[in-house]
């Protein structure tokens, strides 16, 4: 493989992890403070793509203004949510909340697929996005340049949240003990809704973006990415907001060289992450960033 | 619907086998295909369903790997049974691999084989798997049955690849699939209720509790993993006999989901449950068809919405899991106990 190639795929990896990054950001801060797998974020992720370009469609508001609205707009659906179906369970097994987790998945999928019907709708590129630079032999989109750049601004943003504000010190407490921090006055269920509005709206910018760069849009668009989106989050060490990040841009990576390297393996590339899972949960558990996780009796 | 403690509980119960007997040759005479169709689908829940409950609802392991035992057990179980001039047919990309080519089985062992190789399959993925617990354990699992998927359309010698396998013979009628169904049930009240099924409470109920007794709960779990996983086979196998088209899209999470709804419904941990969840879900999601099919109600004309049956399926779990977690049975079972007192206090009070 040239050099050329080789970067030209190192640029897609970037693109396709910091997407499976900012996804799995959601799914990560989820888990480490309610110990939920929450199996409707992928969904979020395709309501995201779905709400800018059917907004777009239908009303004619400009791109810009359409984008943060479907953003927001993503934001109160992982609150609502939250709110309907995971709030009555948190002190029901941990598994009947993962059961919910999946009803939901399923309700969305299927609500999406008798509004929006199940044809992919192919998406409008605008021009300056796709019109490839070439840096002397390496050509590539504008896109590959702007999604890394989005995704690496909002994670730093996060950061900023959850390490620099009163309500993620909050956040940051609840993951270690959940009760003491309800006894010292911290309104546990608006700083856990406020986790799912941040994921969320993660969620939703990350399937915009995807929706632009992989130029279609179907209600189980979110299926895969959401899966692998959370092995990433486990590869990265789940809790660990950073390792997140990291774990997706490794997903990506392996996912894209294993196919540019050996082609014949293109039929199994959707089994890649899995079997990184299951090899990740047998070496490392915790993960690469994650810290040890105690079971408690 | 029995539990067979004692001999004594036996006379009920071969009436019980007999009305049923009874009732599947009066339904082969007298009942359309359609409903034919339904009954043949809910005696193949049962069984996965039963299977899904050993894993799940008796021994705590949350697993979500049903789907790719499932595929196992049809795709061995056709492979036998497909006949020679129709595997000559249907491969046409790539022909069929040699030990697959020649081998041909009646259905009863094609069966049994499909569910043997699930079986083995699950044994091979506990080992590694069920080192993990909880929810971990549910995305290794996931993760297994996609891994199966992929391979599966790959795999184009062995399984035809994407285009699936077509003209399976059908086999799968109601005497097969109730007998299976009676045979599972058989074999799970037996089991449930000896030693082995009070180490695999146990070990549901604290683990750590269980380990401290000195058992073994490793071995215990991955050998109830693999007893599942062989009824998740022999369900596979029924159910591709009965719909004599199979491609790896048919076995995605969808069709665990379907199976997790009718365990969770019936009950976690209730054998009994788990038969009246199949029976209930089965007949409710066959029913919910009507929300797709255009209604005339009077003068009102409703158009339906396709795809809205789901939709309602899974606001169905959103409120079973939020309002009655416990589903129809909870961990209660229907016992031939319960049920002759019934019928004994309601002769005495007449």
């Amino acid at each position: 493989m040239s050099f050329e190639m080789f970067v030209q795929h190192l640029f897609n990896a970037l693109t396709l992890g910091s997407l499976y990054g900012l996804v799995a950001i959601g799914y990560t801060m989820v888990y480490g403070i309610l110990r939920l797998i929450n199996f409707a974020h992928g969904d979020i992720f395709m309501l995201g793509a779905y709400f800018v370009f059917f907004g777009v469609t239908l009303t004619k508001i400009p791109w810009g203004i359409a984008i943060i609205l479907a953003v927001a707009a993503s934001a109160v659906c992982g609150i609502v949510i939250d709110r309907i179906a995971y709030r009555p369970l948190r002190d029901a097994p941990r598994i009947s909340a993962l059961i919910s987790a999946i009803g939901v998945s399923f309700f969305i999928e299927n609500l999406s697929l008798v509004i929006f019907t199940g044809l992919p709708k192919p998406v409008y590129q605008p021009e300056w996005l796709v019109e490839i630079i070439s840096f002397g032999n390496v050509r590539i989109l504008p896109l590959a340049l702007i999604v890394p750049a989005i995704a690496f601004a909002l994670v730093g943003g996060l950061l900023w949240v959850v390490y620099r504000t009163k309500p993620g010190l909050a956040m940051r407490s609840i993951s270690k003990d959940i009760e003491t921090t309800r006894l010292m006055g911290v309104s546990v269920d608006k700083i856990i809704a406020l986790t799912f509005g941040l994921g969320s709206a993660l969620a939703a910018a990350s399937g915009i973006m995807w929706a632009l760069r992989y130029p279609q849009i179907h209600p189980f668009m979110g299926v895969f990415p959401g899966f692998k989106a959370f092995i990433a989050a486990v590869l990265g060490g789940i809790g660990s907001i950073q390792g997140a990040m990291v774990g997706g841009m490794l997903l990506g990576l392996i996912e894209i060289m294993a196919v540019a390297f050996f082609p014949a393996l293109s039929g199994y590339r959707d089994a890649f992450a899995f079997i990184l899972l299951i090899v990740i949960l047998l070496m490392k558990p915790t993960g690469l960033m994650g810290e040890k996780l105690e079971e408690k009796v | 619907m029995k539990t067979k403690e004692t001999p004594r509980y036996l006379v009920p119960s071969l009436v019980a086998v007999a009305l049923l007997a009874l009732f599947i040759w009066w339904a082969n005479s007298h009942l359309d295909n359609y409903k034919i169709q339904v009954l043949n689908l809910i005696a193949i829940n049962s069984i996965l369903a039963l299977s899904l409950n050993l894993i799940y609802g008796f021994t705590g392991m949350f697993s979500l790997g049903h789907a790719g035992f499932m595929a196992i057990g049809a795709y061995v179980s056709s492979l036998l049974i497909l006949p020679q001039v129709q595997k000559d047919m249907i491969y046409i990309i790539q022909p069929l691999a040699w030990p697959f080519s020649v081998l041909q089985a009646p259905f009863f062992v094609a069966v049994l084989a499909g569910g043997l190789a699930a079986a083995l399959l699950g044994l091979l993925i506990a080992i590694p798997v069920l080192r993990l617990g909880g929810d971990y354990l549910g995305i290794a699992t996931l993760g297994f049955a996609e891994i199966i998927r992929v391979v599966f359309t790959n795999l184009t010698p062995v399984t035809n690849g994407a285009l699936g396998l077509k003209g399976i013979p059908d086999y799968a009628n109601l005497w097969w699939n109730f007998g299976w169904c009676l045979l599972t049930l058989f074999f799970m009240i037996r089991l449930v209720n000896s030693n082995f099924g009070n180490v695999l409470k146990a070990i549901r109920d604290d683990e750590v509790a269980a380990r401290a007794m000195g058992i073994n709960t490793f071995k215990y779990r991955v050998v109830s993993f693999s007893i599942g996983a062989f009824f998740a086979g022999i369900g596979g196998a029924l159910m591709a006999s009965l719909v004599t088209t199979i491609d790896p899209k048919m076995f995605g999470f969808l069709l665990t989901f379907n199976v997790l709804m009718i365990v969770v419904a019936g009950g976690l941990g209730s054998l009994t449950g788990s038969i009246l969840g199949s029976a209930v879900i089965t007949v409710l999601l066959e029913w919910l068809r009507f929300v797709e099919n255009p209604v005339d109600i009077g003068s009102f004309h409703l158009e339906g919405i396709p795809g809205m049956r789901m939709v309602i399926f899974s606001l169905l779990l959103i409120l079973i899991i939020l309002f009655r977690r416990e589903g129809l049975m909870g961990m209660r079972e229907l016992s031939w106990d319960a049920i002759l007192r019934r019928f004994s206090r309601g002769g005495e009070t007449r």
